[in-house]
């Protein structure tokens, strides 16, 4: 195994490299950064020139220059220095933890909701659901990713602080939504005409009635859960994810789920009092792992035979209830952060990547404000690359449903959960690593747009920058970051790919 | 409650009876024509295919145009460089050149309906904005069929070489798809348009597709890789046929279903890259306009003149959503395991034929 990614690793520098020098090439010979300065016969020009070429050594031919290039950056991991004289290195190192997190938050959402309806959408093959998935996976498919931004920005985020200036909903969007709810509820589950007007009927009183009651208390402008809600949500975790799992009648998971939901109720005030106290990422992430510690101990408690998926199950329900706390703790600090002056009641930002006004030092505004600024790039970001994954999973899901060993599976009397979770999904999942990576390049460069749209100072303003004022230096090392970002989820891709298909042997020398 | 995993019951005589009817169907039909007719049932498709054609018929008759020696004078009254006085009577207050188009019937008020002298509205120095999205939309889908030609050709030429000869051929050529698929398309892209953006939307255009050519090569070479290994090769081979012969009269046209679809595929992703190269100023430069270009010009007067930023968007969004369903419909049509969905007319009918005959 360490032979095989060794292997990998070797043809990834080898790949690097080639197309590194490719692109120096490439841009070299395509632009001349002294351009502007050349011809003009103004002495300080001509220093500035004479400069300009020896800083970036510019009297070397570009094959030439981009070895001297190579040895700084394999040497030193020095990446040279901007037109300006600025440090490369230093300039990536504030940019790629922006974008990483831009980059990062809107695949893992786009996997797994455009997974979630991938599969749905092909367990209800040729349904007015499916029909409708399908169709708007192509809109989103022929979205440019730049218009999208503008149109959230100014629909969503306008509209949206306008709303929690007075934070009631208007009746008319309340039967809107609680209409649109029915018929996607009344869409998923199918079954006789009788059934989907009650599922329709259901959901969209649901919706009406827990919108009004929302509404009503003015929820919205002092959004917050409380024990009771962390309570009755960690329950609704624990059955669903014990449901998709491993099936209700495991009493076992189940019983080890909710353990771990009351464990967090009981453990409610002390959590807060630890992230009050020690707010910071660590405590929170230290809590979070102890949680799935807890969880484990817990599945361990309860199981009796076929231990790992208890566990597993538990360890999910758990994280996920963690989450939920996190999501608790953020709410509570929400009145206070939109009623400072930065923020003034209207949170959802629509430029830049942080707000530099906001009082320093308070770790929760801080996140909150993370959390928000990441909104809406991340919305417009993941739409596109959702639409990727519906479409995919979707095909994936048909193609291995039709296999014998799902047959075989079904006459073996198996339910019908436990053959498309555990023997039709987890195929699918082995293909759809391939598509990650692709559409982990394509997300990279979506990146770059998305951020130039909503002004973040992240890689593509680098990029902007590098491109317009024909900076190779700096070029180089936001392509060298990207480049390096898409061949390492190649590896992590193929190596998936072996670790989820026993059948792709792992071939070393 | 019935939950998602529950399934219908399927009926089995029904699965055996379309098989029949799909063998049936297809009986004494030649390849071609079996695709083209799945083509032509796929609704989605055709609807794409129509509007697309009518779409670039439309677009490309609007405006006075030159090709080389050969020129031709556009329907509409206004060229990209007329600028006509900005009009602002009817127009919202302090707002200036607001589209003239209406629709609304008298009896609410409205005038009926009438397209005016600027249906889309005109720019910030009154030239007519119709005109200037119909040249942005020229470019568009001028770019679209360049880089689907010159990719969708050096993507074919690449991956046929180097799927059907192998070896070194192979590991060179597929190497070097491999440092061009590691840089992202909108950083190559940008590197392209800065510097090749001011020579003309074909020169653009035929860069683009020198570069854009990798994905498809990889599926062609896969694709090749997989027939030449098949039997009637080997037949050809033996009868005496040439390298050249195989390939153009036996294995070729075999693959031509996926060179197809993905270049139909290649060609909406290109209307895209475009866009967002000229949106980032790396494309389509002004004098010149593109869909792109207009989107990045008006994106801050959206609150006041949305009319600027709505309709070239809307334009790529129906160009790439035609492309994109029309590539849906020949996925379909090429896929050799694709059945048709039987209605419920030939369902009843044939199941009762198949259970009378059996």
């Amino acid at each position: 195994m360490i032979a095989y990614i060794g292997r990998r690793l070797s043809i990834l520098f080898l790949i690097l490299f080639g197309s590194s020098f490719l692109v120096y090439n490439l841009v070299a010979y395509s632009g001349d950064p002294t351009e502007g300065l050349r011809g003009n016969t103004d002495p300080k020009a001509i220093q500035a020139l004479r400069s300009l070429i020896r800083n970036l050594q510019l009297d070397v031919p570009p094959p030439a220059r981009y070895f001297l290039w190579l040895k700084k950056v394999v040497l030193n991991f020095d990446f040279g220095t901007t037109r300006e004289g600025l440090s490369v290195a230093s300039d990536l190192r504030t940019a790629i933890p922006t974008t990483i997190r831009l980059i990062l938050m809107s695949t893992i959402i786009a996997i797994v909701i455009g997974i979630a309806f991938g599969i749905i959408s092909a367990l209800r093959q040729y349904t007015r659901f499916d029909y409708a998935m399908t169709f708007i996976a192509f809109v989103l498919f022929s979205l440019p990713v730049f218009w999208v931004a503008v149109l959230l920005k100014q629909f969503l985020a306008v509209s949206f602080n306008n709303f929690l200036a007075n934070g009631q909903i208007a009746i008319w969007w309340i039967v809107v939504a609680s209409i649109v709810s029915g018929i996607f509820w009344a869409t998923i589950i199918s079954g006789s005409r009788k059934r989907v007007w009650q599922v329709f009927g259901i959901a969209a009183a649901g919706s009406a009635i827990s919108l009004e009651l929302l509404s009503a208390t003015h929820w919205f402008k002092h959004p917050t859960l409380g024990p009771v809600a962390v309570g009755v949500i960690g329950v609704g975790i624990a059955y669903g994810v014990t449901y998709l799992s491993v099936g209700l009648q495991n009493k076992q998971a189940l019983k080890s789920s909710l353990a771990m939901v009351v464990a967090s109720l009981v453990l409610y005030f002390p959590t807060q009092w630890v992230l009050n106290k020690e707010a910071g990422i660590f405590p929170t992430l230290g809590l979070l792992i102890f949680t799935i510690a807890l969880a484990v101990v817990s599945g361990l408690f309860f199981s009796k035979i076929d231990r790992g998926p208890i566990v597993r199950t538990t360890v999910i329900t758990s994280f996920l209830i963690g989450l939920v706390i996190i999501i608790d703790k953020l709410m509570k600090v929400w009145v206070p952060y939109i009623n400072t002056d930065a923020i003034n009641g209207r949170p959802i930002p629509t430029i830049s990547e942080n707000n530099s006004l906001l009082p320093a030092g308070n770790f929760w505004f801080s996140a909150l404000d993370t959390v928000l600024h990441l909104t809406l790039p991340t919305l417009a970001l993941s739409m596109i690359s959702f639409a990727g994954y519906v479409r995919y999973s979707r095909g994936t899901l048909l193609e291995v449903l039709n296999q014998d060993y799902i047959r075989t599976a079904r006459a073996k009397g198996l339910t019908e959960r436990t053959v498309v979770m555990r023997h039709a999904f987890r195929n699918t999942l082995i293909p759809l690593t391939t598509i990650v990576v692709v559409d982990f390049a394509a997300i990279i460069g979506g990146a770059i747009i998305t951020e130039s749209v909503f002004g973040w100072r992240g890689m593509g303003t680098l990029f902007n920058q590098a491109i317009r004022g024909q900076d190779l230096n700096l070029f180089m090392g936001v392509f060298l970051v990207t480049a390096t970002l898409t061949v390492l989820a190649n590896l992590v891709a193929d190596l998936l790919y072996s670790a989820l298909d026993p059948r792709v042997r792992v071939v070393a020398g | 409650m019935k939950l998602p995993f529950t399934k219908a019951k399927k009926n089995v005589d029904a699965d055996y009876a379309s098989v029949d009817i799909a063998n049936k169907e297809v009986e004494g039909l030649s390849q071609s024509q079996i695709v083209r007719r799945r083509f032509f049932r796929h609704r989605g498709a055709m609807i794409s295919l129509f509007t697309l054609g009518a779409l670039i018929l439309f677009v490309f008759s609007a405006l006075n145009n030159k090709i080389g020696p050969f020129g031709y004078h556009g329907w509409w009254h206004y060229g990209i460089d007329d600028q006509p006085e900005l009009i602002s009577k009817g127009c919202p207050q302090y707002v200036t050149g607001c589209p003239t188009f209406h629709w609304r019937p008298g009896f609410l008020g409205g005038k009926n309906f009438g397209f005016g002298d600027h249906p889309f509205g005109q720019d910030d120095i009154g030239r007519d904005y119709f005109a200037l999205t119909m040249r942005g939309a020229q470019r568009s889908l001028t770019v679209v069929f360049i880089v689907g030609l010159v990719a969708g050709f050096i993507g074919t030429v690449v991956g046929a070489i180097s799927g059907f000869y192998r070896g070194w051929i192979d590991a060179v050529l597929m190497r070097f798809t491999d440092f061009i698929i590691t840089i992202p398309v909108i950083v190559l892209g940008s590197v392209i348009g800065f510097h090749f953006g001011n020579l003309g939307v074909s020169v653009l255009a035929v860069m683009l597709g020198l570069f854009l050519w990798t994905g498809l090569s990889r599926l062609v070479r896969g694709e090749f890789l997989k027939l030449r290994e098949l039997d009637f090769v080997d037949a050809a081979r033996v009868a005496g046929a040439s390298n050249r012969r195989i390939i153009f009269k036996h294995v070729l046209p075999n693959a031509v279903g996926v060179i197809i679809v993905s270049v139909t595929l290649l060609m909406s992703g290109a209307i895209l890259t475009e866009t967002a190269l000229s949106y980032l100023g790396f494309g389509v430069v002004a004098p010149d306009v593109s869909l792109g270009l207009l989107i990045s010009q008006y994106q801050d007067s959206f609150t006041t003149r949305p009319w600027l930023f709505w309709w070239p968007g809307l334009l790529i969004v129906t160009i790439a959503l035609c492309i994109n369903f029309i590539g849906d419909g020949l996925r379909d049509a090429f896929d050799p395991r694709q059945r048709r969905r039987l209605s419920r007319k030939d369902k009843s009918s044939t199941v009762t034929g198949v259970k009378a005959g059996h």
